[in-house]
């Protein structure tokens, strides 16, 4: 495997009012790497995916994806004074780079979602063709007028194939919210891999999964990565998960990475065990 | 049942409603309030289904259409005032600074795009904010409009607080049908199309729906602009169907009527839309009015209550009804079809236990 | 000097009508703040309490008469949270709204048909309806009196909400609505108190209102009724020093407007004030500010 740069978060700093939730992050993800972020509850992880996946605008720092700077800020107006992280100055005098979640799916980074957002009132299929609106060539004229029929039936061509290869037809024309939870998550992951996305975010995927279906979902990763060719970056909670599938760990404490390292070198780390308070009988 | 199977089904229906509609106005005479509904129904069918596929399709509540038909009305109206009329119809303002007139076809869309454009400029600002806030703002521009409009400095264009009169009309009703019908199948098309399945995306989660790649901005402008315009066509409509119209009639009493023609027809539901605004009207305008006679009397004994205002005091009790009770209203989320009541048939034949009417969301 | 008496009874109108708008925008206010509900009714219960007032003075007199429009007043407004309000309270927001807009919708009709769409004339009051001087401008009693209730009343109000227990309920509630069920609060009386509050105060408005208008139309309650709410957004939804402040402003900037002849374009600037702030600062000038989770 090459070590080619996929994503590079760069001494990002998230502060609400007077509360650091990010404290100056660094890290990497390589082409094709598992990465997974830990740390317990309110450890500011969602908040990083946030800034990552442009729902949020950091107070300081900036996020490269393969290469190019993405998202970029510096302490402004109120913050200005309010700041209390670090490397204040370091992007000062730069161009703020603030681009909305979707511009962020469409360079190629998709995300799921902590608590399971679907398109509630839609079908399985459809939840997975409105995906597919993202790679549109036609514009609101010939979508209206069918002048887009190629294009419409490579959409509905794809989703029908994606949806096989997720083992999902037999749910196909079910509303969305009747799915079981674990396959409500599956569909969740489908629907990102529908934008074709190059690096995948995936937030909590086993939250609330037996040990069974646990596992099932690592198989599941593993195998989207190899089939789909994606660097994956994601946030868990379940360590046997964690350690199985993981080619790097990096661990958040109090919005500050305090750890990095592979599986083994994680489980190992005092800092780490101390952090958890014992979470390390969890594997 | 085939894509193309139920093409020709919908064509052969709306044919056979249109010689319906001429037959109708061949045999019977033509003061039969059965116009009056018809005439209405269609223009208020098609607001509510551009008031649907906003609040219904995209989720943003917006309270501004009335705003948006006044836009479609004035243009339409002022654009086509006959050059020998402008004198008489201007005459505080010495016949009015616009001295063309353009056809009927083109008036109308002319108003639609008025509507839009506006849409368009207010829609940068309003549409960042969230649904009761959005319902407010929109609201409100729909009342500064009406003020503009009222406003005396602008007297050369829009005869300020006068009625603008003596613009064409249509006399058939045939003619109201075969504009809203080709708006609303415009529309319909619109929603079946990946913009549409992209509103729906943006109502049902925003958030999902923006990590979906779909821009959120863009795409409420477009819905909120789109919708805009044929409320704007429909206004125009419904200037011919007055035959005067005033910048007073447009108040925001209006967009409720219209907010309620949604809701009763399901909120999501073209069809729906369609049957609530032809029953809202005949009970209005029609079947209800009996309420309103004064000396009504069922085999000797006097129905007390009984006078002007009744109608709609029954009216506005019955549509609370609906709203408390029957939330899902006529058609809930679903469209009435061939292919739905085919399969309702079907089903009701085989013996198999039936499902609720209606037919998929494609 | 002279700019200084033209313009005093613009001025003091506009206090006035500020005062008049306060009481409504309160109800608006605290509604909002605890059921996130635009309660489009309430400028409608407002008019129907100009109603009440105007029948029963024709049958009794009006120190009996006052009283008995603001119980029935509060009446109404409790009844109509616990007909169309309550059975929707777990139902998407959109139709809560709808079913305010139906309620707005049928009062207005009622009232078309008992007053058969003609304006009726609103009873004059003694006392407050004298003329006096005051600076040298001749004004209604009424004009001097409406902001200084006002105050009394906010501050009655604040006491409430700070020192009692009711108070404090309702301010659980406006914070975290489910929470504050599962601390032991019975929800659906903090509720219907918050109505019985905010008409009391709507009904006193529209004792102040009326009496400076020759009669009461069914729609006559429509637009103070938008203006009193965009008053509310104005100062910060939830807030209730913020709504009167708000009303302040409103009534003060749109009497000025009128009084420099652009009378078409009160209602509009309410409307333009609303749509600036909502752009400018969405959560109003108090208001605090609220994030979406992901």
């Amino acid at each position: 495997m090459s070590k080619e740069n996929v994503l590079k978060v760069e001494n990002v700093t998230m502060q609400f009012g007077g509360v650091i939730a990010v404290d100056n992050m660094n890290l990497e993800v390589d082409k094709g790497e598992i990465v997974s972020l830990i740390g317990p509850n309110g450890a500011g992880k969602t908040t990083a995916f946030n800034v990552i996946t442009g729902v949020y605008a950091p107070t300081n720092g900036a996020v490269y994806y393969k290469g190019n700077k993405i998202i970029q800020n510096y302490p402004q107006g109120k913050m200005k004074k309010l700041y209390r992280g670090e490397n204040p100055m370091t992007y000062t005098g730069q161009h703020a780079v603030a681009p909305t979640p979707d511009k962020i799916t469409r360079l190629g980074i998709a995300r799921t979602f902590q608590n399971i957002r679907l398109f509630k009132s839609q079908t399985v299929f459809e939840n997975i063709l409105i995906a597919k609106h993202m790679l549109r060539t036609s514009n609101i004229f010939t979508a209206t007028f069918r002048l887009n029929g190629k294009e419409e039936a490579r959409m509905r061509r794809e989703s029908e194939e994606l949806l096989h290869l997720m083992e999902l037809d037999d749910v196909r024309d079910e509303l969305a919210t009747s799915l079981p939870y674990g396959k409500q998550r599956h569909l969740e992951i489908a629907r990102a891999l529908a934008t074709k996305p190059e690096l995948l975010l995936l937030d909590e995927p086993a939250a609330g999964m037996n040990p069974q279906e646990t596992l099932e979902l690592t198989q599941f990763i593993g195998r989207i990565r190899d089939e789909f060719g994606l660097t994956i970056f994601m946030i868990e909670h379940h360590m046997d998960l964690v350690m199985e599938i993981s080619d790097r760990i990096y661990v958040l404490d109090f919005g500050k990475p305090i750890a990095e390292g592979t599986p083994e070198e994680i489980r190992n780390n005092p800092r780490v065990i101390e952090a958890y308070l014992g979470g390390a009988q969890n594997e | 049942m085939s894509t193309k199977k139920k093409n020709a089904w919908n064509v052969g229906l709306i044919a056979a409603l249109l010689i319906l509609l001429f037959l109708l106005e061949q045999t019977l005479p033509s003061s039969s309030m059965l116009f009056t509904v018809l005439k209405k129904g269609a223009i208020y069918a098609l607001v509510a289904v551009s008031m649907n596929l906003l609040n219904g399709f995209t989720g943003l509540f917006s309270l501004g259409q009335a705003g948006f038909m006044l836009l479609g009305a004035y243009t339409y109206a002022i654009l086509t005032i006959p050059m020998e009329s402008r004198n008489s119809v201007y005459q505080y303002f010495d016949g009015g600074i616009i001295q063309f007139t353009l056809p009927i076809p083109v008036a109308l869309i002319a108003g639609g795009i008025a509507a839009a454009v506006f849409a368009y400029l207010i829609g940068l600002p309003v549409l960042r904010l969230k649904s009761d806030y959005l319902a407010i703002a929109t609201l409100g521009f729909a009342e500064i409009i009406r003020a503009v409009f009222q406003w005396d400095k602008l007297g050369p264009v829009t005869n300020g607080s006068n009625l603008l009169r003596n613009f064409p009309s249509f006399r058939s009703v045939v003619f109201p049908f075969v504009v809203a019908g080709i708006c609303i199948a415009l529309i319909v098309m619109l929603i079946n199309s990946t913009y549409g399945r992209a509103f729906k995306a943006i109502r049902d989660d925003e958030i999902a729906a923006e990590a979906m790649g779909i821009n959120l901005a863009h795409h409420k402008r477009l819905a909120f602009v789109i919708s805009s315009f044929f409320a704007g066509i429909s206004g125009g409509l419904l200037a011919m169907y007055q035959t005067t119209i005033q910048a007073s009639m447009f108040k925001s009493a209006m967009t409720y009527e219209i907010l309620l023609i949604v809701v009763i027809g399901g909120i999501g539901s073209v069809t729906g839309s369609c049957i609530s605004s032809f029953l809202f009207i005949a009970c209005s305008e029609w079947w209800l009015r009996f309420l309103d006679n004064e000396n009504l009397y069922i085999g000797g004994f006097h129905v007390p209550f009984l006078r002007p205002g009744f109608r709609k005091v029954v009216f506005a009790v019955v549509i609370m009804a609906v709203v408390l009770f029957y939330r899902q209203g006529i058609m809930g989320t679903k469209e009435f079809s061939v292919e739905g009541i085919a399969d309702f048939f079907k089903r009701k034949f085989s013996g198999k236990k039936e499902k609720k009417g209606g037919v998929s969301h494609e | 000097m002279d700019w200084m008496s033209r313009n005093l009874p613009y001025l003091m109108a506009g206090i006035s009508v500020g005062g008049q708008y306060a009481l409504i925008a309160i109800g608006y206010t605290m509604v909002y703040g605890i059921l996130r509900l635009i309660n489009f009714a309430h400028g409608d219960i407002f008019m129907v309490a100009g109603l009440i007032m105007v029948y029963s003075t024709t049958v009794m007199p009006i120190y009996i008469a006052i009283p008995l429009m603001i119980v029935v007043t509060v009446i109404l407004g409790f009844l109509v949270e616990r007909a169309a309000y309550k059975p929707l309270r777990s139902a998407p927001r959109m139709s809560i709204m709808i079913s305010a807009i139906g309620v707005s919708y049928l009062l207005q009709n009622l009232a078309l048909y008992v007053t058969g769409g003609l304006s009726q004339q609103y009873p004059a009051i003694p006392w407050i309806n004298d003329t006096v001087t005051v600076f040298g401008a001749t004004t209604k009693r009424v004009t001097i009196i409406t902001p200084i209730l006002t105050i009394v009343l906010v501050l009655l109000l604040v006491t409430l909400i700070k020192r009692t227990k009711i108070g404090m309920a309702m301010r659980a509630a406006s914070r975290d609505f489910e929470t504050s069920q599962l601390m032991g609060i019975k929800i659906n009386s903090v509720i219907s108190f918050t109505f019985i509050i905010g008409t009391f105060l709507a009904a006193i408005g529209s004792l102040l209102f009326f009496t400076n208008y020759t009669g009461v139309t069914p729609t006559a309650g429509a637009m103070p009724g938008l203006k009193a709410f965009v008053a509310a957004v104005f100062g910060g939804i939830g807030s209730i020093p913020g709504a009167v402040i708000g009303a302040f402003i409103i009534g003060i900037c749109e009497n000025i407007i009128k009084g420099l002849g652009w009378t078409t374009f009160s209602d509009a600037f309410t409307f333009a004030l609303l749509i600036v702030i909502l752009i400018a600062k969405p959560t109003g000038l108090f208001g605090e500010k609220v994030t979406d989770k992901v």
